[in-house]
C-alpha cells in the first residue's frame, strides 16, 4: 500500500527576479515497510524531497500525498501533528538543541506530544540504549563526537515510534564503523519493528543496505 | 501545557545564564535608576517647602530700598512704622521689627561672633519660633530695654555646651545681659545659613547699647487669613508711603515682599530639578531597555534555529510562543522586582545622606516597572514570535 506519493512535486526556491528550480516534477511513491536510499549528486534534490515528505517544507506545485491526505490542503497545526505523530527526522546536520543533555533532547518531542513525565523519561532512556548511547544521557552535544550527536538525533527520530523514518545522510560525516552500526541499527528498526525509511546517502555501500534505490539528477529521478 | 512551557522556560533560562543575567541586569539599572532619581528629587522638593513652612507662612517681609540701585541713602524704618501698621492693618497676627548686627559675645572666657537681633515677642509668632527653654521677654523688658537676651541653640552649644545657661550672663561689647532662654532649634534655612547662630533680644537694648540708633532694617508680618495677603501687602505698601512722605511720582523706596512667592519660586526650581533628574532617569531606563533588546536580537539566530528545531520535532506555534512569553516575563519580572528593592535602599540612603524625607511614590514604582517589564516582553517575545510562524525549515535554516 503506497504510504507517501509524489505527483508532478516541482519546488522552486526564491521569487523574482532568479527563481531556482530546485524539484522539476517529481514523480514517486513509497510503499509502507519500504527502505528507500536517494542517491545523487549535490545539489540535485534530495534534501528538498526530504523535507517535503517530513511536512517540513510544502512543495511550490503538484501534490504530496501522505497515507493519501493531501498535505498541501492542511494548515501549519495540521502537519504538526502529522510529524509529531508519524514521522521520525534525522537532519542532514544533526540540529540538536546545543545547551541540553542528550536525553533531554531525546524527550523533547514527548514533552510536545504531552506524555507524563515518567512515561517520557524512560522511552527517551530506551531509545538511547537502542543506539548504544544510555552511558551518556547526560551529557551535551559538545561534549559528544560526531557520531554519538548522530546517534542521539536518531534516538531523537525514533522516541516516538514513527510510522516512517526519514534520514538524511545518516552517516555523512562518520568512520566507516561507525556508519557500520548505525545501518544495522537502520536495518533493524525496517525489518524488526516495521519502520518505513527513507536515507539519503552518497555512498554505495550504505545504499546496499536498502531495497531500493532512487537516483536524482537535476531535480528529478534518473530513469 | 502550561506546565510544560513553564518548566521549558525555567529551563532556557538556566542554560542561558549569561544571557539571562544581562538581561536582569538591564531592568534592574532602568528601574533602579528612575525610581531612585525621582524619588529622592521628591523629597528634596517636600524638604525645600517643609523648610520654608518652618520659616513662617503667611509672611510679608518689608525691607528699606529697592532692588536696583538700594542706595544707602534710603531711610530706614521706625518704630512709628510699626505701629502703624499693627494699628492700622487689620487681620494681622504679629508684625515683628528686626534690628541687626555682627558681634562678638563672650561666656566663661569663651568667644563667639554671631548676629544679634533686637526684636519684639512678635519675633515668636512671625518667625514660628518656639523656646526650647526659659521665657519669653516681659513687657517690662522691651520698655526699658533691659540686657535680657534669648540664645540660638549653635550660640549656646559654642559658649555653654551641655550646660544650662538660664540665668547666666554674657558679655557684649561694653555690657553683660542676663540668658532667660534658649530657642528651640530650626536648622539650616533654605539657603543654607544657621538659623540658630543668633542672639535675641529687646529691640530698644540693641538700639541703645548696640547700635545707637534707632533704625529698624526689617519688618516682618504675619497675616492671619491667607486670602488677605495681598490685600494686607497693598495696604501696607499705601501706609509707608504715607509715613515716608513719597510724592505720587515717586517709586516705593522700600519693598514688601509675599513669602509666598518665595516660596513659589524655590518649590518651581527644585521641581525642575526633579524633573530634570527624571529626564535623565528616563534616559537611563531607555538605555537599560536597548541593553535588553540588543541581547535579544543578538540572540534571534541561536533562538531561530532552536525554534526550528522544536517546530520539527513536533512543537505548536503555541507551545513555543507560550515558552518565550513566559520566559520573558519572567526574566522581566526578576529584573523589575530586584530593581525596585535596590531602588527602594538607594532612595533611603540617598535621602539620608543628602538629609531630605524618603518620600514612597507609587505611581513612579508601577510606572518604571511597568516600562521595563514590557522592553523585556516586548523584546523577547516579539522575535519569538516571528520566528514561531516560520516554517520550520526556514527557521533552521536562518543564519
Ligand atoms: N533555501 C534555499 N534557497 C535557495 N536555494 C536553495 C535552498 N535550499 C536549497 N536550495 C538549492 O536547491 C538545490 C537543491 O538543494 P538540496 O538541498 O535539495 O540538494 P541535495 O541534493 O540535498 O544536495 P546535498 O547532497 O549537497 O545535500 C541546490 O542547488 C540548492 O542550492
Ligand atoms: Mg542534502
Amino acid at each position: 500500500m503506497a504510504l507517501i506519493q509524489f505527483k508532478n512535486v516541482t519546488k522552486t526556491y526564491g521569487t523574482g527576479e532568479n527563481p531556482f528550480p530546485a524539484l522539476k516534477g517529481l514523480n514517486l511513491t513509497i510503499d509502507e515497510g519500504e527502505f528507500l536510499a536517494l542517491m545523487g549528486p549535490s545539489g540535485s534534490g534530495k534534501s528538498t524531497t526530504m523535507n517535503i515528505a517530513a511536512c517540513l517544507d510544502t512543495a511550490t506545485s503538484g501534490n504530496y500525498l501522505f497515507q493519501n491526505i493531501s498535505v498541501e490542503n492542511l494548515d501549519t497545526h495540521q502537519r504538526t501533528l502529522l510529524r509529531r505523530n508519524f514521522l521520525g527526522f534525522i537532519f542532514q546536520g544533526f540540529n540538536l538543541l546545543p545547551r541540553s543533555s542528550a536525553i533531554e533532547n531525546v524527550e523533547l518531542p514527548l514533552i510536545y506530544r504531552g506524555d507524563k513525565k515518567q512515561d517520557r523519561r524512560s522511552a527517551a532512556y530506551e531509545a538511547l540504549e537502542k543506539v548504544g548511547l544510555s552511558d551518556w544521557q547526560d551529557h551535551n552535544p559538545n561534549e559528544l563526537s560526531g557520531g554519538q550527536q548522530q546517534r542521539v538525533a536518531i534516538a531523537r527520530a525514533i522516541v516516538t515510534n514513527p510510522k516512517i523514518l526519514l534520514a538524511d545522510e545518516p552517516t555523512g560525516n562518520l568512520d566507516s564503523q561507525t556508519s557500520a552500526e548505525i545501518m544495522s541499527l537502520l536495518t533493524s528498526l525496517n525489518q524488526d519493528s516495521g519502520v518505513t525509511i527513507i536515507m539519503v546517502t552518497h555512498e554505495q555501500e550504505m545504499a546496499d543496505y536498502s531495497s531500493r534505490v532512487v537516483h536524482f539528477l537535476d531535480g528529478q529521478i534518473r530513469t | 501545557m502550561f506546565w510544560n512551557s513553564l518548566i521549558l522556560a525555567l529551563n532556557a533560562i538556566r542554560r542561558n545564564l549569561l544571557r539571562s543575567f544581562l538581561t536582569v541586569l538591564g531592568i534592574i539599572i532602568g528601574v533602579a535608576a528612575v525610581i531612585t532619581m525621582v524619588t529622592i528629587g521628591r523629597g528634596a522638593t517636600q524638604s525645600v517647602s517643609d523648610q520654608i513652612t518652618a520659616m513662617g507662612t503667611n509672611q510679608l517681609i518689608i525691607r528699606p530700598g529697592q532692588r536696583r540701585g538700594t542706595g544707602s541713602n534710603t531711610p530706614e524704618f521706625r518704630q512709628k512704622d510699626v505701629d502703624i501698621i499693627k494699628n492700622q492693618v487689620t487681620g494681622i497676627a504679629g508684625v515683628a521689627p528686626y534690628s541687626t548686627i555682627s558681634s562678638n559675645v563672650i561666656a566663661q572666657a569663651k568667644n563667639y561672633t554671631t548676629l544679634i537681633t533686637g526684636t519684639t515677642n512678635d519675633f515668636f509668632t512671625v518667625g514660628n519660633w518656639e523656646l526650647g527653654s526659659g521665657r519669653k521677654f516681659q513687657q517690662a523688658e522691651l520698655k526699658s530695654g533691659k540686657a535680657s537676651c534669648i540664645l540660638g541653640t549653635t550660640v549656646k552649644n559654642n559658649l555653654f555646651g551641655n550646660e544650662n545657661p538660664e540665668g547666666k550672663r554674657i558679655r557684649i561689647k561694653k555690657f553683660t545681659c542676663e540668658v532667660i532662654g534658649v530657642l528651640k532649634s530650626k536648622g539650616q534655612s533654605t539657603w543654607g545659613t544657621d538659623q540658630d547662630d543668633t542672639v535675641v533680644m529687646p529691640l530698644k537694648t540693641v538700639h541703645r547699647r548696640l547700635l545707637g540708633s534707632l533704625d529698624i532694617s526689617r519688618i516682618a508680618v504675619k497675616v492671619e487669613d491667607s486670602n488677605k495677603i495681598t490685600s494686607a501687602q497693598r495696604k501696607i505698601t499705601e501706609l509707608l508711603r504715607e509715613s515716608r512722605r513719597l510724592p505720587d511720582n515717586m517709586e516705593n523706596d522700600f519693598r514688601v515682599l509675599d513669602m509666598r512667592q518665595i516660596i513659589k519660586t524655590l518649590t518651581g526650581t527644585t521641581r525642575v530639578l526633579t524633573m530634570l533628574l527624571g529626564a535623565v532617569a528616563a534616559v537611563s531606563l531607555l538605555v537599560g531597555g536597548i541593553g535588553i533588546m540588543n541581547i535579544m536580537l543578538v540572540s534571534v539566530t541561536e533562538r531561530t534555529k532552536e525554534i526550528g528545531i522544536r517546530l520539527a520535532i513536533g512543537a505548536l506555534e503555541k507551545h513555543v510562543l507560550m515558552q518565550f512569553l513566559i520566559e520573558a516575563v519572567v526574566l522581566s519580572s526578576i529584573g523589575g522586582v530586584l530593581g525596585l528593592i535596590l531602588a527602594t535602599g538607594l532612595s533611603v540612603a540617598g535621602a539620608n545622606l543628602m538629609g531630605v524625607p524618603f518620600l514612597f511614590d507609587l505611581r513612579i514604582n508601577i510606572l518604571a516597572f511597568l516600562f521595563s517589564a514590557s522592553i523585556g516582553i516586548l523584546f523577547g517575545f516579539v522575535p519569538a514570535r516571528r520566528a514561531a510562524r516560520l516554517n520550520p525549515i526556514d527557521a533552521l535554516r536562518h543564519e
